[in-house]
C-alpha cells in the first residue's frame, strides 16, 4: 500500500479517463464542458505515458507526452474558435439544441 | 517511501475529485476552475515522480494558456448566467445509464489490461532513448527531442501554426460601418482635388459646398 508503483499511476489514469468519458455522455449543459472532458481524457493518456516512461527508464514516453500537449493545445484553440462562431451564428451552445445535422 | 505514498494519494485524490467536479458542476466557470485544479495536481504528480520538465510544461501550457482560454470563452459567451434556464426539466436523461455503463466497462477493460500487462525483456535493445540518469530530466529530454525526434518536433510546430491560423480565420469577422484611415488615399491626394483657387468678388464672398 505504501509502495507506489506503476500500477498506481495507471489506475489513476484509468479513473480520470473514465471520468472524462462519463463527462462526455452525461453532459447536458454545453459543448465547452465536453471539450473539457476531452482535455481530461488527454490528461489521463499523459499520466499513462509519463508513468511508463519513468518506471521503464525510457524517454520516448515523455517526448510523446510533449507532442500530446501540443495537439491538445491546438485542439482546444480550434474547438473553442468553432464554438465561438457557432454561438455567434445560432445564439446557443446547448447540446440538445445543436441538432442541425439530425444525426 | 511513505512520503511518496502520502503525496501520491493526496494529489491523486484531489485530481479525481476535481475531475468529477468538472463534469458534475452546474456552473461552467466552476468547471473550468476545477479543471485548473486537476491540471495542477497532476503536474505535481509529474514533478514528484521525476518528470519535472513535463510537470512545469503542463503548468505553463494548460494552466497558463488552455484553461485561461476556456475561461475566456466561457465568460465571453455568457453561459454562466443562463444556467437556470438551461437546467429546467433536464434532470432525467436517457443518456445517463448508457454513459455510466460504457464508462464503467472501459474502466474495467483498462484495469484488466494493466493488471495482466508485461513487457518483453528485449524491448530495450531496439531503441536508443534510454534515460540518461547522470544528467537532469530536462537535459536528457532535450538530448532526445532535438536529435531523434527533430522531425516530429517540427511537425508539431506546424500543427500549432495551423491551429493559430485556423482559429484566427474562423473567428475573424469583417464589421461594416467601421471608419478606417486609408493611408494610400491620404498620401496620393493631389493638389487639384484638394484646393481650388477662386477669384473673390467684392461684397459677395465665396459660397462653400454648394
Amino acid at each position: 500500500m505504501t509502495e507506489i508503483g506503476l500500477g498506481h499511476y495507471l489506475t489513476l489514469g484509468a479513473v480520470i479517463f473514465s471520468i472524462g468519458i462519463i463527462g462526455i455522455f452525461l453532459n447536458r449543459k454545453n459543448i465547452i464542458v465536453i471539450l473539457m472532458s476531452i482535455e481530461l481524457i488527454l490528461l489521463a493518456v499523459n499520466i499513462n505515458l509519463v508513468a511508463f516512461s519513468i518506471y521503464l527508464g525510457d524517454l520516448a514516453g515523455q517526448v510523446f507526452t510533449l507532442f500530446i500537449l501540443t495537439v491538445a493545445a491546438a485542439e482546444a484553440a480550434i474547438g473553442l474558435a468553432i464554438i465561438v462562431v457557432y454561438f455567434r451564428n445560432s445564439g446557443t451552445i446547448r447540446v440538445e439544441e445543436i441538432d442541425k445535422l439530425k444525426g | 517511501m511513505i512520503a511518496h505514498a502520502i503525496f501520491f494519494y493526496t494529489f491523486s485524490i484531489i485530481a479525481v475529485v476535481s475531475a468529477i467536479m468538472v463534469t458534475a458542476s452546474k456552473n461552467t466557470v466552476h468547471s473550468v476552475f476545477f479543471l485548473i485544479l486537476d491540471f495542477i495536481s497532476i503536474s505535481c504528480l509529474f514533478i514528484m515522480i521525476g518528470a519535472e520538465f513535463l510537470g512545469m510544461i503542463m503548468l505553463i501550457v494548460y494552466v497558463g494558456a488552455v484553461a485561461v482560454l476556456f475561461l475566456f470563452v466561457v465568460m465571453m459567451l455568457n453561459v454562466a448566467q443562463q444556467k437556470n434556464q438551461w437546467f429546467a426539466g433536464q434532470i432525467t436523461s436517457k443518456h445517463i445509464p448508457v454513459g455510466l455503463i460504457i464508462s464503467i466497462l472501459i474502466f474495467f477493460e483498462i484495469v484488466i489490461v494493466i493488471s495482466g500487462w508485461k513487457y518483453k525483456p528485449e524491448i530495450f535493445d531496439i531503441n536508443n532513448t534510454i534515460a540518461n540518469t547522470s544528467v537532469s530530466n530536462t537535459h536528457s529530454l532535450g538530448q532526445v527531442l532535438y536529435t531523434d525526434y527533430i522531425h516530429v518536433f517540427q511537425i508539431s510546430g506546424m500543427i500549432l501554426l495551423v491551429a493559430m491560423v485556423g482559429a484566427i480565420v474562423l473567428t475573424f469577422r469583417q464589421r461594416s460601418g467601421v471608419k478606417k484611415q486609408s493611408y494610400i488615399k491620404q498620401i496620393s491626394r493631389e493638389r487639384a482635388e484638394g484646393v481650388e483657387v477662386l477669384e473673390v468678388q467684392s461684397n459677395k464672398g465665396v459660397k462653400i459646398d454648394d
